[in-house]
């Protein structure tokens, strides 16, 4: 084999974080623009990767170190428009930060791809999992994905990639994660061969260009001028829910090409169901608790008990007709959030969306909406189970939970004087 | 909270031997001083950015805000606009404020800006282990630059300098004496006042790679044109006081002697004052 060869990555097997797992993906991707600034739980995604583009072993990638995250999306705007494809990692409060040039970046319809190892909202200051920052970004355009365990961070930057620069697509894409619990915690990750993933990813983009986004010297081009109302500006906007919602469709082709080439398979690409088909009690949740919720539905089905659980994959576009479907097999259904969506009819921003998916279906399924893990607060499977055994006795009563906070169960919360 | 202890019960999860606990040290010396020359404790407020440096903020018994990285300094100003009898000092990291808050050092400079503001200048982002900041000399090898960054670092003083702070010293986390005695003069400056505190972060730098190098400035420059050649000529290990001189601050520019909480506009005030105008229609 050649020396350049070797530089590429065979197919193997590493036991790594989280984090290092998504600059390998990032790596895979042959990404050929980074920029990062480093922040607790993010910083050892941005190491990694400076550790490959220092080291020779992203040949072709350019790394620019920048003194914030507003500079980071901002110069990562710059790199995409001229015709790269591109990478960013961040978490909470660089998120935040970035959110002026997150809404340009989706406006401008640019395929981002950005991961994010999520961290609570300050103050108080808090650095552990909490998916408040991704959902922070939800009006923004971007498409947003969670991960359950360490090979899905891999699997779907990947995807995301497909997705995001299908030409009928162009826009960007958060991949999230639980901050520590997945970022720094290690588990085996299948590497895949550098071939196949060339295979599956479209050809970089200076290899075919993308016509309509790309500054081009023999074509030049203006982004972002004003528009003023009796423009195209509503159109654009329009356009973007429009993609959003034909997205859904091309996430679920990713996910069966995705499966159809190395193997592993992630439901629909949208939704994945665990025992929920002859369920009769569910629950919807999202992010690493996902994967210790199925500890606790096989505990419970050992019990006797028929319950089954959805785990959501993405968050934009939302599933909503998926939803439906999860909704029609049970009699009750938890909405299980870990993030926060102040003054939201619930509390929780994916189980306020579940209950208007299911506005006018004439779905009888009762919803609970619940928040747990809210700061990186631990929940075990001990405590899952009672979650779910709440539902049970939902189902056979027929009544709520009495400990309802305007109503959803925050469980495991403290006592405030 | 009860502001005759100095230091909190918080645990100090500062590494042993890390240069921030003399500027903790310092700072805790300097206030009884303070105190002496008629500053009340209670006026003291302070802002702290993200990193270990802003650690300080919960083991000093002041009260204040945890602000986000970079953002002290803009919210120091807030505090002092709102109220000028405070006398406001922010803690922030040679990243944090040359960095991510680059813009608000600027800018408090500028408008000299009654405040006082520590720079803890270790050269390194250390919360985050140990990457290169905006005042890191070219070649340092951090996690984020393996081969070695390849830019120039600022020159704090200089940049302060010229974008108009009054109050321009550099200190060393070992020369304590010295840090507290300019900790005091800072306080008491009027105007922007600016500390350039070289703070070894023992975790990714030696204490000997300081502690032999560093040298007192031996005149300290009278004028802004000897300030500039002293802070130009004299290299990171130069302590001492660069420059002080008297500007306008900016909330006398503002509003004169006002101030928006002790001397509020009475109702009454605000209506005779719209009848003058309407008056004079
Ligand atoms: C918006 C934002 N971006 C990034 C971070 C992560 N972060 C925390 S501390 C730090 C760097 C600290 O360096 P410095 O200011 O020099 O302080 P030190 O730790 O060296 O005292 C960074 C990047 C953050 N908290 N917020
Ligand atoms: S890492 Fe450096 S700055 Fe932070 S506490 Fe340790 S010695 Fe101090
Ligand atoms: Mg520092």
């Amino acid at each position: 084999m050649s020396k350049a060869k070797e530089f590429v990555q065979k197919k193997e097997t590493k036991i790594i974080k989280g984090n290092v797992a998504a600059a390998y993906a990032a790596k895979s991707a042959r990404v050929q623009v980074i920029s990062a600034y480093p922040i607790t739980p993010q910083t050892t995604v941005v190491e990694k990767l400076s550790e490959f583009v220092d080291g020779g072993l992203m040949p072709g990638t350019q790394y620019i170190r920048v003194e914030s995250e507003h500079s980071v999306m901002a110069s990562v705007i710059g790199a995409s428009i001229a015709g790269t494809r591109t990478f960013t990692a961040t978490s909470g409060q660089g998120l935040f930060y970035m959110n002026e040039m997150i809404h340009w970046a989706a406006g401008t319809r640019l395929p981002i791809v950005t991961t994010i190892a999520s961290r609570g909202a300050a103050p108080p200051w808090n650095i552990w999992a909490d998916f408040s920052d991704v959902i922070n970004a939800r009006d923004t355009g971007w498409m947003s994905a969670f991960c359950a365990t360490h090979q899905e961070i891999y699997d779907e930057i990947l995807m995301s990639y497909k997705v995001c620069e299908d030409h009928d697509v162009l826009l960007p894409k958060f991949v999230a994660y639980g901050g520590f619990i997945l970022s720094h915690t290690s588990k085996p990750v299948i590497l895949e061969d550098q071939d196949l993933v060339d295979q599956y990813l479209p050809p970089l983009p200076d290899e075919k260009g993308w016509p309509q986004i790309f500054i081009d010297p023999d074509r030049p081009m203006m982004h972002g001028n004003l528009i003023m109302p009796s423009g195209f500006y509503s159109e654009f906007r329009m356009k973007i829910q429009d993609t959003l919602m034909k997205s859904k469709e091309k996430i679920k082709v990713a996910t069966k090409e995705f499966e159809k080439i190395f193997g592993r398979s992630y439901g629909n690409g949208l939704v994945e169901e665990y025992h929920m088909d002859d369920a009769d009690v569910g629950i919807i949740i999202y992010g690493d608790l996902a994967l210790q919720m199925e500890q606790a539905i096989d505990d419970l089905r050992e019990e006797g008990y028929k319950v089954g659980m959805t785990k959501l994959r993405h968050y934009r576009p939302f599933p909503t007709e998926d939803i439906i479907e999860v909704a029609k097999k049970v009699e009750v259904l938890g909405v299980m959030d870990r993030g926060t969506a102040f003054g939201s009819p619930t509390g929780g921003p994916v189980s306020s969306d579940v209950l208007a998916s299911l506005y006018n279906t004439g779905i009888t399924t009762k919803i609970l909406p619940m928040m747990a893990g809210i700061g990186g607060r631990e929940v075990n499977v001990e405590q899952q189970k009672e979650e779910i055994k709440t539902l049970i006795k939902m189902k056979e009563t027929g009544e709520l939970p009495d400990n309802l906070i305007h109503g959803t169960l925050w469980d495991g919360i403290l006592e405030v004087k | 909270m009860d502001l005759n202890k100095s230091e909190t019960d918080v645990e100090n999860t500062w590494c042993p031997g890390c240069g921030n606990f003399a500027i903790l040290q310092a700072v805790k010396k300097s206030i009884p001083k303070l105190e002496e020359k008629g500053i009340k404790r209670s006026d003291i407020v302070m802002t702290a950015g993200i990193g270990c440096h802003a650690k300080i903020f919960d083991y000093l018994n002041l009260s204040g805000v945890y602000s986000l990285h970079g953002r002290d300094i803009a919210t120091i100003q807030g505090i002092k606009i709102a109220n000028p009898d405070l006398k406001v000092i922010t803690f922030s990291g040679d990243g944090n404020g040359m960095g991510e808050g680059f813009a608000h050092t600027m800018f408090a400079a500028k408008r000299n800006m009654d405040m006082t503001m520590v720079l803890h200048h270790n050269d390194v982002y250390a919360l985050t282990t140990g990457q290169f900041t905006p005042l890191t000399e070219k070649g340092w090898k951090g996690p984020s630059t393996p081969k070695g960054s390849f830019e120039d670092p600022f020159n704090a003083l200089l940049m302060i300098l010229i974008a108009g702070g009054t109050f321009i010293a550099r200190c060393y986390s070992g020369e304590l004496n010295h840090l507290t005695e300019t900790i005091i003069k800072a306080i008491e400056h009027k105007g922007f006042s600016f500390i350039e505190v070289i703070q070894p972060a023992v975790s990714y730098h030696a204490w000997t790679e300081y502690k032999d190098k560093m040298e007192f400035l031996e005149n300290e420059p009278s004028n802004f044109e000897e300030a500039l050649l002293a802070i130009r000529k004299n290299h990171k290990f130069t302590l001492g006081t660069f420059y002080n001189s008297k500007k306008p601050v900016y909330h006398e520019q503002l509003y004169g002697e006002h101030n928006p909480i002790t001397k509020k506009v009475t109702q009454e005030k605000r209506i005779q004052k719209l009848e003058k105008i309407l008056n004079n229609l």
